[in-house]
């Protein structure tokens, strides 16, 4: 056997880049099992389940070597992004279907890991957005909002059967304390601009008592912390969340600008839904997203900017999925467009760096 | 270039990409270069840069160390000398220290223990020569680019420039020999920066080094300063932050002075020469000591080695006889060269040659096994590693589909292969071995392509020589036709002329009878 130089190499492998990203998804994950109880630990456990049963066996289909391809941990960050961004408690079928579409259709069948062009498990999502738009949009409210939470068997049985144990359905558990069906709060701004209401008057829902409601900015928070941790270990470089997150407040701060009444913030937008999620481990999905350095800022402002632009005026309550996927089709391009200047090219100035 | 009256100076430029890969050079920087014994036979491989060198002596011939045994006919090789006194033993196949572990015609000499030298020839009071003898000096010296590229340095210093820019980064891990070589020969290197300066009529001179060889450093301005109380001098040491590869050429380039080398072209576009510490030293040995390039300094270390450090070798010593004087240990892998662009020893018994800086005797898990390579997760590592600015997961796709059009485009061949973008590389991918199959594959056809053009014209002259012989051919024919026909004619011509002279004989004849008969 030839060894071709180098001799050695950094100690990093995909399957810890991906291990790496599970770690990070803890702080989040924890958050959102604090607020929204057991269901989020159920689509969790459905999601990898039939991931990796759905990638084992298309690789047995393809007759590829099993093994080393689930070692690599690419379909368990899909099946665990795939799983924070469910609504606790749907029904189990729910995260199964996305989970195979993900996997056999969004990524085996262009090829397996590292040729799928769309992020498999934003795929995924969209997927059963369209599918179910009821159930992908049941959201619970967040724990201290609740007028009453689900027990683990309750959960358990809400989540298999999609009753629970006294056979009352789901919808008796998105009652907040003042007797109002939950949604998010982003759901709650788009429905309320959509019947009149002001800012003013909207905001002043006890969803929104903290900066980015009650709940969901802690698990931003959360997921910004495991951003960090990807950040600081070199996981991850800061162009694209940095760049989707700046596009982000300065569309919104624009609009608000515009028409202060009836747009969301940008703290609202920052902090709310899976802007955290989608900045730092959806968007950031290397196989899927833009790979030069000028290319990644764009495609990162150019999910910032579809974030704010749909939530807006779009039909669904969030909008990071369908977002990343539409720049996941400008990426090739963008690449083509952001080609770094070869070494002594033509044209090119000297760097200085004091 | 920060211009400043010290002699040391930081540049603040600064080269994209680059990777920090462990140094390992605490193994063997720490002990001074020792010599190594001369073994009782040296291999010298019959070959320079891949090209053929032709003997010039014959076997069984006796030879004197610093006798030349072998001069390359073609531009870009070096003589080849003698590395001690003995007998030309034999002309053989032997192991070359080539990555493809071939083998080759080599020149044996079996040393006769007596290491006697032919006369050496320093040249006296250097800088009265011309400049031409000081070329030739170097030339019959066989000295070469001992940083690895060994392209002959009588060549590279023809070309007058305005800067001397001397490579003392030793940025690969592992290798120590010039850090070494300046401690232990700081004025001596100077004084070859000095005849350097002379001959390509240079005005200053740059020492570009790494921050992690301060010892090195301390004694490179020591020679400097005690140097200029003499005489008037800009040499100066250009400190670069110790980053892999700051010491490919182009890099060093940039680091020091801001300025990239355009693409194809040679550093002496702007106005620039660069000698590695190791070529300098030699020029020192040649032009002023008189003895050609017959040894270098090695640098034997990795896990196995027992007494790690740096020794000069005789050029044409057997890896195996370096390892054995050494104690080296039973070790899992060999490597010529650094670990990032070194190339592994398959057969030991292959001689040390002029490019040879570095052998790691590498223990157990201390070079990375060639693993499974997963897909490329294009998670562009590779790109911001890259020093050369380039985009190796396109180039690596490009490689692997043999779209080498692409490869082009996406400019390969401006790819150094230092191994930074396949060190960097989660997936695993051995990226350069990509590359490198790529550019043989393009050079082949290339080739191929020169080839056919030349048949092609010839094959077209051939056709327009036959067309062109046949039209003459026809030409002629026609031309000796109508001589033929023009003589026919003016012959017809001559018949009538002399028919007409014949009838006016015949009517004076007859005039002359008539008259004749009527005086009659
Ligand atoms: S570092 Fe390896 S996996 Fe990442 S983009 Fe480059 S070639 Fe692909
Ligand atoms: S080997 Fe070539 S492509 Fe890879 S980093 Fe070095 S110059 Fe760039």
């Amino acid at each position: 056997m030839f060894n071709s130089s180098p001799h050695q190499r950094a100690s990093n492998s995909v399957s810890n880049v991906m291990l790496q990203v599970v770690y990070a998804a803890i702080p989040g994950a924890a958050a959102l099992f604090y607020f929204f109880g057991w269901g989020v630990i159920f689509n969790l456990i459905t999601c990898i389940s039939f991931c990796l049963v759905s990638e084992a066996l298309t690789l047995k289909l393809r007759s590829q070597p099993t093994a080393a391809a689930l070692k690599d941990n690419s379909a368990l960050v899909t099946a665990i992004l795939l799983g924070l961004a469910l609504p606790p408690l749907a029904p189990w079928w729910v995260a199964a279907i996305g989970s195979i579409f993900a996997i056999v259709f969004a990524k085996q069948l262009y090829g397996g890991m590292g040729y799928n062009p769309f992020n498999p498990a934003m795929c995924g999502y969209v997927l059963l957005l369209i599918s179910f738009p009821v159930a992908m949009t049941a959201w619970l409210p967040p724990a201290p909002l609740a007028e009453q939470s689900a027990s683990f068997t309750d959960s358990l049985s809400l989540f298999l059967t999609g009753r629970d144990l006294d056979g009352y359905y789901l919808d008796t558990y998105r009652y907040n304390a003042d007797g109002f069906t939950m949604a998010t709060p982003l759901d709650q701004l788009k429905t309320g601009y959509s019947m009149g209401f002001m800012n003013d008057e909207l905001l002043s829902h006890p969803v929104f008592t903290d900066f980015a409601g009650v709940g969901w900015q802690w698990v931003n928070l959360a997921f910004l912390l495991g951003g960090i941790y990807l950040l600081a270990r070199k996981i991850i470089s800061w162009h694209i969340p940095v760049s989707m997150l700046i596009a982000m407040a300065v569309v919104s701060a624009l609009m608000s600008l515009y028409d202060s009444g009836q747009t969301i913030g940008p703290i609202m937008h920052c902090f709310s839904g899976a802007t955290m999620l989608g900045a730092f481990f959806i968007a950031t999905d290397p196989v899927s997203a833009s790979t030069t350095t000028k290319g990644r800022l764009i495609f990162g402002a150019g999910i910032g900017i579809f974030v704010v632009v749909i939530r807006n005026y779009g039909g669904y309550p969030d909008a990071v999925a369908f977002a990343v996927l539409l720049m996941n089709m400008a990426a090739p391009l963008i690449d083509h467009f952001t080609q770094p200047k070869v070494y002594g090219s033509p044209s090119k100035t000297p760097e200085v760096h004091d | 270039m920060n211009r400043g009256n010290d002699i040391i100076f930081h540049s603040s430029y600064q080269i994209h990409g680059g990777i920090h890969p462990p140094e390992n050079k605490a193994q063997s920087n720490q002990s001074p270069i020792q010599d190594l014994p001369i073994p009782p036979q040296l291999v010298y491989p019959l070959l320079h840069n891949d090209r053929p060198l032709t003997p010039t002596v014959e076997v069984g011939e006796r030879v004197l160390a610093g006798q030349i045994i072998a001069d390359g006919k073609e531009a870009t090789s070096a003589n080849l000398h003698a590395g001690t006194s003995g007998i030309v033993s034999a002309i053989e196949e032997h192991s070359l220290p080539h990555p493809s572990s071939d083998k080759g015609q080599c020149l044996v000499i079996t040393a006769d223990g007596a290491d006697e030298w032919a006369p050496r020839s320093a040249l006296k009071s250097a800088f009265e020569q011309p400049r031409e003898a000081l070329l030739e000096h170097i030339n019959q010296a066989g000295i070469a680019g001992l940083g690895g590229a060994v392209f002959p340095s009588h060549i590279k210093l023809a070309s007058q420039v305005e800067t001397l820019i001397v490579n003392a980064a030793e940025c690969e891990p592992y290798i120590t020999c010039d850090d070494r070589l300046m401690r232990e020969q700081a004025s001596e290197l100077i004084t070859a920066i000095e005849l350097v300066l002379y001959l390509a009529s240079a005005k200053q001179c740059v020492i570009g080094i790494e921050d992690n060889k301060p010892e090195a450093i301390a004694a490179l301005e020591e020679a400097i300063q005690l140097r200029k109380k003499e005489t008037d001098l800009d040499i100066r040491i250009g400190v670069v932050p110790t980053r892999y590869p700051s010491g490919g050429e182009k890099q060093l380039i940039e680091l020091l002075t801001g300025q990239q080398v355009p693409q194809n072209q040679r550093p002496s576009a702007l106005g620039l020469l660069v000698h590695n510490v190791a070529t300098l030293y030699a020029i020192y040995q040649a032009i002023v000591l008189g003895q050609p390039l017959i040894s270098r300094v090695v640098t034997l270390t990795g896990d196995a080695a027992t007494k790690p450090g740096n020794y000069r070798v005789r050029l044409g010593t057997p890896i195996n006889w370096l390892l054995e004087q050494t104690d080296t240990q039973p070790y899992e892998r060999c490597v010529m060269g650094g670990p990032m662009m070194g190339f592994e020893l398959k057969d030991l018994s292959a001689p040390v040659v002029k490019a040879t800086n570095c052998i790691i005797a590498a223990g157990k898990n201390e070079l990375s096994e060639p693993s499974q390579a997963l897909a490329c997760i294009r998670c562009g590592e590779c790109a911001d590693a890259c020093p050369a600015s380039l985009l190796p997961q396109q180039l690596y796709w490009f490689s692997r589909a043999k779209d080498f059009e692409k490869t082009r485009d996406y400019n390969l061949f401006d790819c150094i292969e230092c191994g930074a973008c396949a060190w960097v590389c989660p997936s695993h991918i051995p990226l350069v071995q990509y590359y490198r199959f790529a550019k043989t594959e393009i050079r082949a056809q290339d080739e191929e392509k020169r080839k056919a053009d030349a048949a092609r014209k010839r094959h077209e002259f051939r056709t327009m020589r036959l067309e062109r012989d046949k039209k003459e051919r026809a030409e002629r024919h026609k031309k000796a036709a109508e001589k033929r026909k023009n003589a026919a004619q003016s012959k017809g011509e001559v018949d009538e002329k002399k028919a007409t002279v014949a009838d006016a004989i015949a009517r004076a004849r007859a005039k002359k009878k008539a008259a004749k008969d009527s005086s009659s």
